[in-house]
């Protein structure tokens, strides 16, 4: 992994290493009826060009709103956002519509969950590629059709001259979804978002669909947030992770550090409650107890605390009236809690060691 | 596709075929006598009798069915009796192909009469047509784009008041109002477009106007109801995401996604408006149609209403089929089935 990276890297121009993409301090706010929902919370990453970063978290844990605020895709009348989105030293939260007009599709593009629903299901996908072409490249209509067929064929569908003019409806779901890439693609974007891109498809075919991106990401160098909320597909693909609960980030760090020293009881529950072909089948699977909470009345204090097992490693109250920082536990490793680092490393050991974790602690998701 | 339209079309035959059935069986199989109702005020028994002779009422049903489908395509003759014609041939009518039958009442031959008023009914509904399809989408694109806000309320109460309204009333409220009274309109009046146009679409402007009024109402919120939500749908943001602009996304994706149901709604309506808008050519007495269906239902011809409710009934048919066609060519999805 490390020395295909440093192959793209000798490639890039000189300020590879520069953080193509930052975010800091995020937040997204909707206002509404009900109370304000706070869908991102304070979120920070960076990402270089030739680097994927997997998003990774529930539903409801703000992954998808906070990609689609750097898209822009967020309605200014119902939300409210700050902080930074800076996309090679352009803050994206400040400039014009047209700005961000120009940049999407163009310099940064998103392949979304379901390409059935994604696609315009009356127009042709060539029709569609071309047009994704033609709003940023000024060119005949020939040369876009001999650009989407290029490109259709570069994501492996077969037959491409044929193909261009079919109809979504047409295609089979993985063949859907590498249209939807060549489209994102089509216009060499510096940073591609894929929001769930294997959520709609079956197994095999996610496979083929992460080898693609992998060997597109080698081939144009761009930068690629995965959101996901399956750690299999993250540890196929990404180089770093961030994990997401309730609008913060809770942890953040290399994938290797990430799965193999986990920092926070949520990432814990997330690897614990993942079922394993290589191990001997126990009789339940390991869920995290409770349910993921309400943006608009989270929990006060650390988000995770009501479904937290370990609150008794923490002296008094602390967990349920501080909002932990997101500490650094070492180089490159964050996470979001007020256990120490130490007794952490200590606990998670102790829990990895176990194959099953007894009942009784389940049933309740208080205080074991 | 092309197989998609052969298929229509053989279903459309069919349907024509059954619905004439249907109605030739109900009007002259039924319990009414044509030959009594087509006689007029003064009926004796062998005025009757002559009647029955001349219209080939005497004949069982299923033979006189296949004389007027024959009639269709070949010429016929009133009455259908080779010694008659050979002993009074100027009592005898020729009908030329296609002879949709004969009226003793008018003493015209129907296909005439339909000749007769098919331009006026066609010059209303067409230019109604146009009117309430501009207004209507337009004012439901508005509408459904500035949705909660004044514009959106404004127009939705709007056309709810006009909804409400029969279509006689707003047709008499305009004529007294706009043309009569304020003089905003011309007098409405109906001359062939062939002998003077300008005068064709100033006579017409009124009746367009007030028919228009009812069905651009019924638009506005059909498609305001369809924009709205196609507007939720997810290729919308992928769009959005490739970084085209709100006028393309609201003309080009949103607006042709929302338009399937209301061309359909449409293609119905206006096919329906070619068999007579009976109310808004009686309200502003033009010699259409739809007037001639209320008046020869009033004085029972017979002929007449038969051969009406059959033209209603291709019109509506056909219709139906260019709908059919038209939704294969937006949807292509459709096309498969």
């Amino acid at each position: 992994m490390s020395s295909d990276t440093l192959a793209v890297r000798d490639t890039l121009p000189a300020d590879a290493g520069q953080p193509f993409l930052e975010v800091k301090d995020l937040h997204v706010h909707f206002p509404t009826d009900d109370g304000l929902v706070k869908a991102v919370d304070g979120l920070d990453f960076t990402l270089a060009r030739g680097q994927t970063i997997g998003i990774v978290g529930e539903s409801g844990s703000g992954k998808s709103v906070a990609s689609l605020a750097i898209l822009g895709l967020h309605r200014r009348s119902k939300a409210r956002l700050s902080g930074q989105i800076l996309l090679d030293g352009e803050d994206l939260l400040t400039v014009s519509d047209q700005r961000i007009r120009s940049l999407r599709g163009n310099q940064m593009a998103m392949v979304f969950q379901d390409p059935l629903s994604a696609l315009h299901p009356y127009y042709t996908i060539g029709n569609q590629i071309v047009e994704a072409y033609r709003i940023h490249n000024s060119v005949s209509k020939d040369v876009a059709r001999k650009r989407a067929i290029e490109m259709l064929d570069r994501v492996g569908i077969p037959n491409p001259n044929h193909r261009v003019d079919q109809y979504p409806h047409e295609f089979s779901g993985g063949m859907r979804q590498r249209a939807m890439i060549a489209m994102a693609l089509v216009n060499d974007p510096k940073l591609l978002i894929a929001d769930e891109p294997t959520t709609a498809l079956d197994v095999t075919i996610q496979a083929q669909i992460l080898d693609l991106m992998k060997d597109l990401q080698k081939e144009f160098g761009s930068a690629i947030i995965i959101i996901t909320h399956d750690l299999g597909v993250v540890a196929n693909v990404a180089d770093d992770i961030i994990v997401m609960y309730g609008g913060k980030c809770v942890e953040k760090g290399s994938v290797d550090e990430v799965f193999y020293t986990p920092q926070h009881p949520y990432t814990w529950g997330l690897l614990a409650s993942m079922p394993r072909l290589d191990k001997v089948r126990s009789d339940r699977l390991d869920p995290i107890p409770g349910n993921p909470p309400s943006l608009i009345n989270l929990p006060s204090g650390c988000a995770f605390n009501p479904r937290c097992a370990h609150r008794s490693e923490v002296e008094g109250d602390l967990c349920r009236t501080q909002v932990p920082d997101l500490l650094e536990v070492r180089p490159g490793q964050s996470a979001r809690c007020h256990i120490d680092a130490a007794r952490r490393t200590d606990l998670y050991a102790e829990i990895s060691g176990q194959k099953q974790i007894p009942v009784q602690d389940q049933s309740s998701g208080q205080k074991t | 596709m092309l197989y998609y339209i052969i298929r229509r079309c053989i279903a459309a035959v069919l349907m024509l075929v059954v619905i004439s059935i249907v109605t030739f069986g109900i009007f002259y199989g039924g319990p009414t006598d044509p030959a009594r109702l087509t006689c007029g005020k003064n009926c004796t028994p062998a005025s009757i009798a002559a009647n029955r002779h001349a219209l080939g009422l005497d004949k069982p049903v299923p033979v006189q069915y296949a004389n007027f489908m024959k009639g269709l395509v070949s010429a016929r003759t009133f009455p259908d009796d080779p010694a008659f014609a050979k002993a009074n041939p100027d009592k005898v009518t020729h009908c030329p192909a296609p002879c949709l039958g004969y009226s003793p009442l008018e003493t015209k031959l129907v296909t005439d009469i339909v000749k007769e008023r098919l331009p006026v009914t066609l010059s209303i509904s067409l230019g109604a047509f146009v009117i309430w399809i501009v207004l209507g989408v337009g004012l439901g694109i508005i509408a459904a784009l500035k949705r909660g806000r004044w514009q959106d309320r404004g127009i939705v109460a709007v056309s709810l008041v006009f909804y409400s309204f029969p279509a006689f009333f707003i047709a008499l409220l305009m004529y007294n109002y706009l043309s009569t009274q304020w003089q905003l309109l011309p007098p409405p009046n109906y001359v062939s477009v062939f002998q003077d146009p300008v005068g064709w679409f100033s006579g017409l402007l009124l009746p367009w106007f007030s028919l228009a009024a009812l069905f651009a109402a019924g638009y506005v919120r059909l498609t305001r109801a369809y924009m709205l939500e196609t507007m939720s749908e997810d290729y919308l943001r992928t769009a959005r995401a490739k970084g085209l602009n709100e006028r393309t996304i609201i003309f080009k994706h949103t607006l042709r996604a929302a338009l399937t149901p209301i061309v359909t709604v449409a293609g119905l309506d206006l096919g329906g408006l070619f068999a007579g808008a009976a109310i808004t050519e009686t309200v502003f007495n033009f010699q259409g149609l739809g007037r001639a269906v209320v008046t020869s239902v009033q004085v029972f011809d017979l002929p007449v209403i038969v051969a009406l409710v059959l033209v209603a009934a291709f019109f509506i048919v056909m219709a139906n089929l260019v709908v059919d066609v038209l939704y294969g060519v937006i949807d292509p999805r459709v096309r498969l089935a």
